[in-house]
């Protein structure tokens, strides 16, 4: 019934990080399948337009909409696209599974019209109107103006940039740019494009204020308490690496990020994790990782370790990144009891607050059971009441039960073989 | 007295206890409820492999039947009734054996036909020859069930350490991995499948089991759904799956089963998952179709004449057993608690113990060398 793939590598996510990856282990001869669960190439940053910004990797097979579901043995991978449940054999795997938006709870933050910054942006992106609307971006890091450079562009008006970071903390991260003249350049033309829209640092969301959907919001500005009227509320805490598949391959992860050696190669043995998945540090850094790990699942080592000086730099620019956003320990204060955590199951903070381990709230309220799987809830939980959240179960994604019964089978083999 | 373990089985017998007036003391590891009791299933459901286990699980439903009004709603209490699947005529007639067997006893049950069971449940497969209704058995949430009890007891005045590792039991004793010593009066294991780890020789070994679960598919299925070959598929040693799937209060649905006996690893065996989704789909054709949200396993404390252990360790005065139900505890543990509470108080029974007896596998050796003289209770 269901059809066995084989490649020589698979990469899993065709971001910057996969794309480089493939298009590395293709220009090295390599059999290459590459595998994402949109219906393009391009992953977050070049939603969409992956082919056209990024590397050619036109000789690669693509599954598109396709997601990994399982990791259910060394060297296969189970997948689920639109129709079909797949099995994917491999010899190396290249795991570019890049990073979701870090969300924090506050009172309103479940209301319509309140979501991830990123989240708003690849909305708008996919077409939504958003001419007219007031538009506020809060929360910490670039992406606060990437987004908000996006929705004025399509017509919104941005009527407030919330960086929850002081002005000292700005400065310092501006000046510590200067080593990275072209990400300077962008930062500077970026804040160009925005620069009729009202920004203050040092200012954080409160409420966000509404009925049927969201109306306002309350920002804590340094000592003052405002109130601005908007219709969408972007809200944006940085980053947190999918280290679903990893874990599920059982790769090492410390600090929420796949470990990698200087060749991007896992703790498993042919397994690579470049880009946002062995930590944030954004498109140069994933590009840089992705063609490193191409190569050497390519076998092509030195060409691969040519290139790890230039990794030095990105990671720390990386540090950089985290240094200066550092999530100041206000933006937690602003939950009311009834504020929910868990938005599958709607448990809020009450419940929360007075368990010790995630394990036991899972059981006694059903936190992090939901389709996510605390994906969302697990970081905020973590953060909130020091948990050490469990381990993520099969599937990686909600899937068919089809799916789940699909069989490696040696009959009808689509794909060609390993050289 | 000490009870070792805060499953399901330790929370309902300190609950007992403490009503007749005992002062109870429960010790539990990790978290209560955490082991068995949060990986299963939650149907309390009456089982005929043998008269003794059939006196047992009976009369654990009543018990549980007798205390729904007093439930938190998050137990999900909901009596859902048992469909016992028949595929053909030989089955139908095991279904009809089955009817007088539990008729017998007073249990309300009817055989139904192929046209009321399509009535019944549409999305069963055409083909089924019937089925054994038994209307009044039950689905729970056995974590938030088994926490109101231990919360119960706690609130009638019994004591629970948390964290508290044991490393070794004794008449009356319990030594703690951090060198203190519990005493008491007497100690009960109900420790599930650690209960050999500190009573050596007890014949419990884990039997793992794997369990998916659902997105939201309300009334999709109505009742709990299982094959009539379930009873003896749970017996013999070799790895098996059968048709058992569950309707969750939340519209999710929870499908079974399976059995493994060398398997000790906590992760999914993805061949014996697709034997089991595959089965589940021989009863409900469409099932395929559906979103399958997780998948998890599980360890039954099982025992070699699939009966649990209630009483004295074998020799001995004060230290007790009440472990290895296997996949029944949730259904026995309000019976197997006033069992083991009847002997302990010297008072008979309302069911012959002797078939759970620990005396039928002993003599066991406990860690009585280990124990260190210091006490501080």
């Amino acid at each position: 019934m269901s059809a066995e793939l084989r490649t020589n590598i698979a990469v899993v996510g065709a971001g910057p990080a996969g794309l480089a990856a493939a298009h590395a282990a293709l220009a090295q001869g390599a059999d290459v399948t590459l595998i994402d669960d949109n219906p393009s190439p391009g992953g977050q940053i070049w939603r969409g337009t992956g082919l056209a910004r990024g590397p050619n990797v036109k000789q690669a097979r693509l599954l598109a909409s396709t997601r990994v579901v399982a990791a259910p043995q060394a060297g296969s991978l189970l997948l689920e696209s639109m129709n079909e449940g797949q099995v994917l054999r491999y010899r190396r795997l290249v795991v570019a599974t890049g990073a979701r938006e870090r969300m924090l709870p506050f009172p309103g933050w479940t209301l319509p019209g309140v979501t991830g910054a990123g989240g708003l942006q690849a909305l708008v992106k996919g077409g939504l109107d958003v001419r007219g609307q007031r538009a506020v971006l809060a929360g910490s890091g670039p992406l606060l103006l990437a987004a908000a450079a996006v929705l004025q562009q399509a017509g919104a008006q941005v009527v407030l940039i919330a960086e929850q970071v002081s002005a000292a903390a700005l400065a310092r991260f501006a000046w510590a740019l200067r080593a990275y003249p072209d990400k300077l350049m962008q930062a500077v033309a970026l804040r160009w494009s925005l620069r009729a829209v009202p920004y203050h640092s040092h200012a954080h969301v409160l409420e966000a204020v509404g009925d049927e959907r969201v109306r306002g919001v309350r920002i804590q500005h340094g000592e003052r308490i405002r109130e601005i009227a908007c219709d969408w509320l972007g809200v944006g805490f940085g980053l947190i690496p999918n280290t679903e598949l990893p874990q599920a391959l059982g790769c090492d992860v410390a600090h929420g990020a796949a470990v990698v050696d200087a060749l991007v190669h896992t703790s498993v043995a042919g397994v690579y994790a470049p880009g946002e998945a062995c930590g944030i540090g954004g498109v140069d850094k994933a590009q840089l990782e992705g063609r490193i790990a191409g190569l050497a699942a390519a076998g092509a080592d030195d060409a691969a370790r040519a290139l790890v000086p230039r990794r030095a730099p990105q990671l720390r620019f990386a540090s950089l990144l985290q240094k200066h956003f550092a999530l100041r320990p206000e933006l937690l204060q602003t939950l009311r009891p009834d504020t929910l955590i868990c938005r599958c199951e709607d448990v809020s903070h009450a419940q929360l607050s007075q368990f010790d381990s995630s394990r036991e709230a899972k059981l006694l309220t059903r936190c992090g059971m939901g389709a996510c799987q605390a994906r969302m809830c697990g970081p905020i939980c973590a953060d909130l009441y020091g948990w050490v959240v469990d381990g993520h179960r099969p599937p990686l994604q909600p899937a068919r039960l089809a799916t789940l019964m699909s069989e490696p089978s040696n009959h009808d083999r689509k794909g060609v073989q390993p050289s | 007295m000490l009870i070792v373990g805060a499953g399901i089985i330790g929370s309902a017998l300190a609950e007992c206890c403490v009503r007749r007036g005992m002062s109870v003391r429960v010790v539990e590891a990790g978290i209560p409820a955490g082991a068995t009791t949060a990986a299963g299933m939650g149907h309390l459901v009456v089982l005929d492999g043998s008269p003794a286990e059939l006196a047992l699980s009976d009369d654990g439903l009543r018990r549980w039947q007798a205390r729904r009004a007093e439930l938190p709603a998050a137990a999900e209490y909901r009596a859902c009734g048992t469909l016992w699947l028949a595929r053909n005529d030989a089955e139908m007639a095991e279904a009809e054996r089955m009817r007088v067997r539990l008729a017998g006893r007073g249990l309300a049950c009817r055989v139904v036909r192929a046209p009321e069971l399509r009535r019944l449940e549409p999305e069963l497969a055409p083909g089924l020859a019937g089925a054994l209704l038994r209307p009044d058995e039950v689905v729970i949430y056995p974590p938030v069930a088994s926490r109101w009890l231990l919360d119960e007891a706690l609130r009638l005045g019994a004591g629970l350490l948390r964290g508290g590792a044991v490393q070794a039991v004794d008449e009356g004793a319990v030594a703690l991995a951090d060198g203190r010593t519990l005493r008491a009066r007497n100690v009960v294991v109900a420790a599930g499948n650690a209960t050999p780890d500190l009573v050596v020789g007890v014949p419990i070994k884990p039997r793992k089991g794997q369990l998916v679960v659902t997105e939201r598919y309300p009334d999709y299925v109505r009742h709990q759904l299982v094959e009539l070959g379930y009873v003896g598929a749970t017996h013999g040693e070799v790895d098996a799956v059968a048709f058992n799937v569950q309707p969750r209060a939340t519209g999710q649905l929870l499908i079974g089963s399976s059995r493994q006996y060398a398997d000790r690893g906590t992760g999914v065996d993805w061949p014996l998952l697709r034997h089991m989704l595959r089965r589940a789909q021989e009863y409900l054709p469409r099932l395929g179709g559906l979103q399958g949200l997780r998948a998890w396993t599980g360890f039954r404390p099982a025992t070699p004449d699939k009966l649990p252990l209630l009483g004295r360790v074998p020799g001995a005065a004060r230290l007790w057993l009440a472990a290895g139900h296997e996949g029944l505890g949730i259904t026995t543990a309000l019976a197997s608690a006033q069992l083991v509470a009847d002997l302990l108080c010297g008072s008979d029974p309302a069911i012959d113990p002797s078939p759970y007896d620990p005396v039928r596998f002993g003599p066991f050796v406990t860690e009585s060398d280990t124990l260190p003289a210091e006490v501080a209770a």
